[in-house]
């Protein structure tokens, strides 16, 4: 890639919501991180974390209480005029956890995936149109006469793909897929994900990968970032995260993931974390650099406890 | 081992569903043991019929459902004269099915704590009711027992506890509660379908310690439906691997694990992504499952398989017992003894060769 700039820079970003005078859930707080274009960012964290919120605030589902995104070398964080938010609405795409939930079951597929086109208004003639979904369908894996179904005629699987289909239709430069695979089997999910690989290489696309499966995450991204409760607690490659994770809550999720494999299973008792327990207190880290892209968040003495063992 | 006492026992399972595209005959023909304080997992994709089997053993068909043939027997000793009782639940009436089994001796955990516990009724009293229902428990007894449970399923400030509704737990709680449900009429067998599967993998693998440990303390025995191969390697002692209503390989776990035979168990394994794949592409077994609303012929598993045999388009393999293992089966024609001799892949079996050194370290 000629370019080396960021696709996505996300400064400083926060997302509170007000519940009541007194109470604000304090969604995201305060988190940074850039995608460079035709990377995989994988952003993991329990329930409730924040996961899904970033990837709301970023393509502006929500409007950010503040901080920067910069998309493509253009502020995204505050008011958008037109022509910023034509081009967000085009180059930045979403796909869904729940593949029956985001689909409109009273239009036929060929009308779902054409959206777009037909909202911007970009094809001169129907048949163009068409064939560019025909296309489009071809690339997923499914055929031209699944075009003239209903969603209700799929399997979840094949729902899921469409789902990629009607956000790839415009072009994008960054796909965000909020727990894209999660809802599928496992049979399915590597299916999915072996889809999204191939047209990533196919055109250079980025994609922010949602998920709280660590396994799925490993195998797709080129980046990891660990979120626990609105805070990015660690940050680095894929390598970096699995072979030297070094916050205690990054540690416990590596431990928790169940190995197909009975014989170590059976002996491996989970690391718990409890953040209320541990000490650790997010707002006051800094992040501080362990090696190469490798950031946690710690205060000075955490950071050294923590590298020494 | 010593004598194992048998429980629950199936045979030649047969159900089908009437829906409005035909008949969909979902399960033909399951068998299934098991044996008084041991685990057993169900495996295979969604729409293999794991939870429809499950739900035979609880009574709780849906309405166009209906068992066509086998049966399924129960084994218990009863309290007060301590003799034997086995009974077909097939033929058991829906009120006997109620008041003798369902809750009472098998109880079952669902997947969605949120969906299965009622919103409108504090947590006590939704532990409190199965026992006043079952037993006619005295209230005060049940409220003892009810914070005993609280207290066995790992949530502190239990007495606080029980006046909380749902919707104030967070969802590894909220299934604690309905582990903690499923408890309070000591059953014998606990069903548990994909009890972790809308959890978090942190809170994942404390519900499944839990659930092992429970289960040793009151020598339960216990049946786990699951689509995850990890879950499977942590808590089961044998494993049923299920694809279009028949059970196609049945054996221990390291049988299964270390030494699969059926190419669609070798497909499953292949396709679980583990910490160390560094391939291009994630295996997948290719095709999908077979719309059971059409008669199968021969091996359902066929048209996916690409060590098929041509008599697996026409006669359905039986199944075959594995050499030297009396629990490990296999329902395969590459089993039987004229059949060329087929290895699993190469991937595969180097995959597994680590695995099993890994084990040993």
């Amino acid at each position: 890639m000629e370019n080396k700039e960021p696709i996505l820079v996300v400064k400083d970003l926060k997302q509170h919501f007000k519940i009541n005078r007194n109470f604000t859930v304090k969604a995201v707080d305060g988190i940074s991180f850039d995608i460079m274009p035709g990377e995989t960012y994988g952003l993991v964290g329990e329930s409730g974390s924040g996961k899904s919120t970033t990837g709301r605030s970023i393509i502006r589902l929500y409007k950010p209480t503040s901080g920067s995104i910069v998309f493509n070398g253009k502020e995204i964080g505050g008011k958008l005029n037109k022509e910023t938010s034509k081009e967000l609405h085009t180059k930045m795409q979403m796909i869904f956890q729940d593949p029956m939930a985001c689909l409109n079951p009273r239009k036929k597929v060929i009308d779902i995936i054409g959206q777009g086109l037909d909202i911007h208004k970009s094809y001169s003639s129907m048949e163009e149109r068409n064939e560019k979904i025909y296309e489009m369908l071809e690339l997923v894996g499914l055929s031209r006469e699944h075009a003239t179904r209903y969603p209700h005629q799929f399997s979840g699987g094949q729902r899921q793909r469409i789902g990629i289909a009607r956000a790839l239709i415009m072009n994008p430069d960054l796909i965000i897929a909020d727990e894209a695979i999660s809802a599928l089997d496992v049979s399915i999910q590597a299916q999915v994900v072996n889809l999204m690989k191939k047209i990533q290489k196919e055109t250079g696309i980025a994609y922010l990968f949602i998920a709280h499966d660590l396994s799925m995450v490993k195998y797709i991204s080129d980046k990891i970032g660990v979120l626990h409760l609105g805070h990015l607690v660690e940050t680095g490659t894929t390598e970096e995260i699995f072979d030297n994770p070094i916050h205690p809550y990054t540690k416990s999720l590596l431990s928790a993931i169940p190995h197909p494999n009975p014989r170590v299973e059976k002996v491996r008792k989970s690391f718990t974390y409890d953040y209320k327990e541990s000490g650790v207190d997010y707002t006051k880290g800094t992040e501080h650099l362990v090696e190469g892209t490798h950031y946690v968040l710690a205060t000075d003495e955490e950071f050294e406890k923590w590298t020494k063992k | 081992m010593a004598e194992r006492e048998k429980i629950l026992e199936v045979r030649d399972l047969n159900i089908s569903f009437k829906t409005d595209s035909g008949i969909v005959n979902a399960i033909r023909g399951v068998n299934l043991d098991l044996y008084k304080g041991e685990t057993i997992a169900i495996v295979g994709e969604s729409g293999s019929g794991k939870s429809v089997t499950t739900k035979a053993i609880m009574g709780i068909m849906a309405g166009n459902g209906s068992i066509d043939g086998g049966s399924i027997n129960y084994t218990w000793t009863d309290e007060n004269t301590g003799e034997r009782i086995t009974k077909d639940i097939c033929q058991l009436s829906e009120k006997e099915m109620q008041s003798e089994i369902r809750g009472r001796k098998i109880a079952m955990v669902f997947q969605d704590p949120m969906t299965s516990l009622n919103p409108t009724m504090t947590i006590g009293n939704q532990i409190m009711e199965p026992m006043i229902h079952h037993y006619n428990t005295p209230k005060e007894e049940a409220y003892k027992k009810a914070v005993e449970l609280l207290q066995l399923v790992g949530i502190t400030n239990a007495e606080k506890r029980m006046k909380n509704y749902p919707h104030q737990l967070s969802g590894g709680m909220r299934q604690r509660i309905v582990i903690a449900i499923a408890l309070s009429c000591d059953p014998y067998v606990l069903i548990c379908d994909e009890p972790t599967t809308a959890l978090d993998v942190t809170i994942q693998a404390k519900i499944l310690e839990l659930i092992q440990d429970i289960q040793k303390k009151k020598d339960l025995s216990v049946i786990y439906i699951t689509h995850d191969l990890g879950v499977v390697a942590k808590v089961a002692d044998y494993v049923n691997v299920m694809y279009a209503g028949k059970i196609v390989e049945t054996g221990t776990i390291d049988e299964i694990f270390y030494d699969p035979r059926h190419p669609y168990t070798w497909g499953l394994l292949s396709s679980m992504p583990d910490l160390d794949t560094d391939d291009d592409e994630l295996y997948t077994i290719p095709g999908t499952p077979p719309n059971l609303a059409h008669e199968v012929k021969g091996d359902a598993f066929a048209p996916r398989n690409k060590y098929a045999l041509n008599i697996d388009l026409r006669i359905e393999p039986p199944m075959f017992k594995v050499p030297g293992s009396t629990t490990h089966k296999v329902a395969s024609w590459l089993m039987h003894e004229k059949a060329p001799k087929v290895e699993m892949p190469v991937e595969l079996k180097n995959r597994l060769e680590k695995m099993k050194k890994e084990g040993v370290e």
